[in-house]
């Protein structure tokens, strides 16, 4: 579904991604471990077209997406939680959602959608009137997830959707995003916390200064001692 | 305070509620465009001025009705500052914030340069007949209807500003490409197109602006846009850069505060006035009067 080869990205001098290639099927989760700095938030922008590639090829459905707009990446199918929820602060939570339905003029089936994630996460429609950065932490995280998932993705890219939250809500988070790829989404899953991100995991890539180190089979990574010494705390 | 006394401050707030509805309406474009860019659009003000001068053309020239006039010279200013944006601002989004001012500068005096050449140095006036001016007796105040259409088609405009804002999907957009660019293109948000119609609406309402102040002080020139511009940017500061209803308050508290002490006899003073309330305010109240804190964007 998306294919990735070949990737080199840099931030002025720095190089950020070198010749970092990795794919994702259809139905599956994928997770990009790695270290702060390990650039998993760089691949996630640069495909949703935020950062620029200096070369290498994105392709999405077998189409080349590398370097179109990130309004164009939304419409084909590719929605981002980005790294630290992001919600818009000063507007609504029915706002936030309804920013998430930029793309979509069927006015009736976005009403549906809302409808569908306040099932989903009842909390956001308690406060639906409220303004987003009177929401808690894991309450910011429901609405930046529900409000990628109104674009109807049918892959969505998940920045660090454990940071910052209790652990006992981190596990709700991960439930949600077991569900959401039971009813059809695709996903990759960028998380500094291996342990949680390679239990839910089909496959995994695990990324160090800019490049893919290691990759395979979820299970198979998290029995890896290598993994296990440098991402898993032993 | 004698009767007087009264007859003469509310002559004056009426006075000053007109000035100050054409300093909002300026405003209004600076403070839209740095809450979405972050970058003073300092050719704003020669906006204003290419806004008064196609209204005075086609009413002098075309004998066209001001109305129409000023809905056209709307139309034209939003093309002019969406082409600005294009051709000055676009392409140094992404370097340092000082280029973009720096090509903001260039703009605002090719425009006034032009307007020079083309019109001439001398200031121009509407035709005698362009607004019926005839004066009403509110209780103790006279209240003129050339005031009476700043404040009613200033106060229209603001409205129409309000609903777009906060009610329509575009409105929306821009609220959440001014809150966090990157994010409101992850959602699909074309913002370059965001950016272009925030441009297009505050020009058009600093066209509205420079046609009515055109026919207020009867007199329209090149070099008009600097003082209205520089006054209006401080209003949008006293209000809080970013903030739209800041903007609004801070070019009617502007307004009114310089028509008051003009009539208190400090006239000579009049262009300080705004000025130094601008610096004592941000003395006290560095973010102006409804501006958030800052946050720095990461």
């Amino acid at each position: 579904m998306l294919s990735v080869e070949k990737l080199f990205v840099s931030y002025k001098a720095i190089k950020a991604l070198q010749d970092v290639s990795f794919n994702v099927e259809q139905g599956e989760i994928v997770a990009l471990i790695g270290a702060n700095g390990a650039g998993k938030t760089t691949i996630l922008n640069t495909v949703s077209g935020i950062v620029p590639a200096i070369s290498g090829k994105i392709a999405f459905k077998g189409e080349d997406i590398t370097g179109i707009q990130p309004h164009e990446i939304v419409k084909r199918g590719i929605s981002q939680v980005p790294e630290g929820r992001r919600v818009f602060a000063n507007m609504s939570v029915l706002e936030n959602l309804e920013m998430g339905a930029y793309i979509r003029n069927d006015k009736k089936a976005v009403a549906e959608e809302i409808d569908e994630v306040f099932q989903r996460f009842p909390r956001l429609f308690e406060r639906k009137k409220q303004l987003a950065k009177t929401l808690s932490g894991g309450e910011q995280q429901m609405l930046a997830m529900g409000r990628a998932l109104m674009s109807r993705p049918a892959l969505l890219l998940l920045d660090e959707p454990s940071m910052g939250l209790a652990p006992m809500l981190v596990q709700q988070i991960f439930d949600i995003i077991q569900e959401i790829n039971a009813s059809g989404t695709t996903i990759m899953l960028v998380e500094q916390n291996a342990n949680m991100a390679l239990s839910i995991a089909n496959r995994a890539y695990v990324l160090e200064t800019g490049e893919v180190v290691l990759s395979g089979d979820a299970k198979e990574l998290a029995a890896n001692p290598e993994v296990r010494k440098a991402y898993l705390g032993e | 305070m004698n009767a007087q006394g009264t007859h003469m401050f509310f002559q004056q707030l009426i006075n000053g509620i007109a000035l100050g509805s054409t300093y909002a309406l300026i405003a209004l474009g600076y403070t839209m465009v740095y809450g979405i860019i972050t970058l003073i659009n300092f050719a704003h003000g020669e906006i204003f001025m290419a806004g008064a001068f196609v209204g005075l053309l086609l009413v002098a020239t075309f004998k066209m009705n001001i109305f129409a006039a000023m809905v056209v010279s709307m139309l034209v200013c939003m093309v002019l500052g969406v082409l600005i944006e294009l051709i000055a601002y676009r392409r140094l989004r992404k370097s340092s914030r000082l280029s973009a001012l720096i090509s903001a500068i260039g703009v605002s005096i090719f425009l006034a340069t032009l307007a020079q050449m083309i019109f001439g140095a001398n200031a121009r006036s509407f035709p005698d007949d362009a607004f019926p001016v005839r004066q009403i007796h509110i209780g103790d105040a006279d209240i003129s209807t050339l005031q009476l259409l700043i404040i009613g088609v200033s106060a229209l405009l603001m409205v129409a500003l309000e609903y777009i804002v906060q009610r329509t999907k575009l409105g929306k957009a821009m609220r959440a490409t001014s809150e966090d660019y990157n994010t409101a293109a992850l959602m699909g948000i074309n913002v370059n197109m965001i950016i272009s119609f925030t441009f297009a609406i505050g020009s058009a309402l600093a066209a509205a602006g420079g046609v009515l102040v055109g026919v207020l002080f009867n007199a329209v020139s090149f070099n008009m846009g600097l003082m209205a511009g520089l006054k209006a940017f401080a209003a949008a500061v006293l209000g809080g850069i970013g903030s739209i209803p800041g903007a609004m308050l801070g070019g009617l508290l502007l307004g009114v505060t310089e028509v008051m002490g003009v009539a208190a006899g400090y006239s000579s003073y009049r262009d300080a006035i705004a000025f130094f309330i601008l610096v004592l305010v941000l003395l006290i109240r560095p973010t102006g009067l409804l501006g958030r804190k800052i946050q720095k964007k990461v």
